[in-house]
């Protein structure tokens, strides 16, 4: 029988680790993915630093301007340089994506790892309450959530981190049913270990691969989801700029400026893509039956 | 089978009541008092009085929930702010034109997922198998409102194929109807082909690698016949109940279709709702997708043991 102070769990993780990331280097599908995920990232982050036009700067000379070698992807409907509000618009896109998954996972894990952990009334609460959220379609919670808080950036993510939090909750609770069982969980309640103990330092450690896993693919529909409420106007206001309301402006002018409409989209599919196949990367190289 | 679908049923009430209280409290997330708004700028005390009492906002909160429950459970849904219609009766007119927008978005996942799934599985780890999990990615990755805005750049603006918007009921003018909504269809389709692909493929993988399909096999029945009378009719039994279970999904999804394609359906309505602040059309759209989506999960449970002779033997 495996005892406390043979401490499986941080060998074990430590081992999985290395095994995971040697898997994930060899897969081809993965590093597109975190080539997509960085390239996408340092334009974000650089955005302040790099020599581009101010992206709320209008110029009723440049109004719908084709594509050219001073705006090289073109101008809005209101002279704008869409280049600088493409990259401006990457940081509302990711922060929506990594903020809303970050409400989801602070809020679900934490409930699911007590729900699975005590089970009992706590359990069936959580998981009634859980099972109600989940019948609620995911865009039309995000769009009444954002309807009621008030269109804004903040308000689309929180809306969008509560609506994704069940799926949370959900996996969490089922990890830690097959975790809480093991001898190494019952070695450190033998010694005495508190519960709160036992759930972050033995429990949380080990279930944890396949919410990031999650959190990975949730950050692509994160990603969608603001850029859909942003498209209906329930996201970042103008004029700052975003890929969704960018989207939102450039469908009246189909015929006169395509270009407003190819890139924002181009910009959504390849980052979601992205994260897609980061995803599912994770999962290959982190998936224990695979190995 | 009728005890079967009474215990879901049952099972179903203490959702739905979460999701009453969910919905419920949305009205209370709204900054400001309701009732300031409504009297309007003269705000006459007395006129403020009348409302609070009018609106039962001078009762605690509980009570104020279950005046409002008792309301949704004989159909009252409220007043529509904007139109002063019923809000299920506004529900009700715009629900068929969504049905008939998912319907067809189903139709067409179906055609393109179930074929591209099953070559998938039967041409496994090929080129072709490569190209169909390539375009499953993308479909999935693809915002549908982007797709649809390309489409009637390509379809209606530049080649003008087809119209970029309006709706005509299939049973008004067929032919209309098909022109206008065969774009919205595949655009909401697009992302349900992608997902049924990856299940036929994963499930038709798993039964080809079953043993009676190795006896099929060498009894020398042909690859057509192991693949389509065999191992699809076997397969099918998760595809079917995932495709009840994505057909919820498709009422939600039809919201942002619906707005590019200007179709006047369920996804429309709460869209306008939200910007029209009309909030009890908002909260009796949510509530209906709500439970449009649990009586989905409910036809798919029934339909997984209905298909199923296993299952069907016990109960």
């Amino acid at each position: 029988m495996t005892t406390i102070d043979q401490a499986p769990p941080v060998a074990a993780a430590k081992r999985d680790k290395s095994r995971a990331w040697r898997k994930m280097k060899k897969n081809r599908s993965a590093l597109v993915g975190a080539v997509f995920v960085l390239f996408f990232a340092i334009l974000a982050a650089s955005a302040p630093i790099l020599p581009i036009i101010d992206p709320v700067a209008t110029s009723w000379t440049a109004i719908r301007k084709a594509p050219s070698a001073l705006h090289w992807l073109g101008t809005d409907d209101l002279g704008r340089d869409i280049l600088s509000r493409m990259i401006w618009g990457a940081r509302a896109s990711l922060m929506a994506g990594v903020f809303s998954v970050a409400i989801a996972v602070g809020i679900g894990v934490p409930f699911g790892l007590v729900s699975g952990y005590f089970g009992g009334w706590v359990d069936m609460v959580i998981s009634r309450i859980t099972e109600a959220l989940l019948a609620m379609p995911f865009l039309i919670m995000a769009i009444a959530l954002a309807a009621f808080l008030g269109p804004s950036l903040m308000n689309a993510m929180i809306a969008i981190g509560l609506s994704a939090m069940p799926i949370f909750v959900r996996l969490t609770r089922g990890q830690v049913l097959a975790v809480k069982t093991e001898d190494y969980v019952e070695g450190a309640r033998a010694v005495g270990l508190n519960h709160f103990e036992i759930m972050t330092r033995y429990i949380l450690p080990n279930v944890f691969a396949p919410i990031i896993v999650q959190a990975t693919l949730t950050i692509a529909t994160a990603i969608i989801a603001e850029a859909s409420l942003s498209f209906l106007g329930l996201g970042q206001q103008p004029p700052s700029p975003s890929w969704g309301s960018m989207l939102n402006v450039a469908k009246n002018f189909l015929s006169q400026a395509p270009w407003m409409a190819m890139w924002p989209g181009a910009a959504i599919f390849l980052v979601v893509i992205g994260f897609n196949l980061l995803g599912d990367g994770l999962r290959d190289a982190l998936d224990p039956r695979e190995a | 089978m009728p005890v079967y679908i009474g215990k879901r049923l049952l099972v179903a009430i203490p959702t739905l009541l979460i999701i009453s209280i969910f919905v419920f409290s949305l009205q209370k997330l709204l900054p400001g008092d309701p009732i300031l708004a409504m009297a309007g700028e003269e705000r006459d005390p007395a006129v403020i009085e009348f409302l609070r009492d009018k609106y039962r906002l001078n009762d605690p909160v509980v009570v104020q929930y279950f005046y409002w429950l008792g309301g949704v459970l004989t159909g009252d849904f409220g007043i529509s702010l904007r139109t002063n219609q019923p809000v299920l009766e506004l529900i009700l007119q715009k629900l068929p034109v969504t049905i008939q927008l998912a319907v067809m978005a189903m139709f067409f996942a179906m055609l393109i997922g179930i074929p591209i799934g099953i070559l998938a599985a039967v041409k496994k780890n090929t080129f072709i198998d490569y190209v169909a999990n390539v375009l499953a990615l993308t479909g999935l990755s693809i915002p549908n409102f982007w797709l649809g805005i390309m489409l009637i750049l390509l379809i209606s603006v530049q080649l003008g194929w087809l119209p970029a918007s309006g709706f005509e009921s299939i049973f008004v003018d067929p032919v209309r109807s098909l022109q206008t909504m065969v774009m919205p269809a595949f655009v909401l389709g697009n992302a349900l082909a992608a997902t049924l692909m990856r299940h036929t493929r994963s499930a038709m993988i798993g039964v080809l690698s079953a043993d009676y399909i190795r006896t099929a096999r060498a009894k020398g029945l042909s690859p057509r016949e192991v693949v389509l009378s065999h191992s699809f009719r076997n397969a099918l039994l998760p595809v079917v109940t995932l495709s009840a279970l994505l057909f919820g999904e498709l009422l939600a999804g039809a919201v942002l279709t619906e707005q590019i394609f200007t179709i006047p359906g369920f996804g429309k309505l709460i869209v306008d709702a939200v910007f029209n602040r009309d909030y009890a059309v908002v909260q009796g759209v949510v509530l209906c997708t709500a439970v449009g989506f649990i009586l989905m999960n409910l036809i798919a449970d029934v339909l997984y043991v209905l298909l199923n002779p296993r299952l069907r033997a016990t109960l």
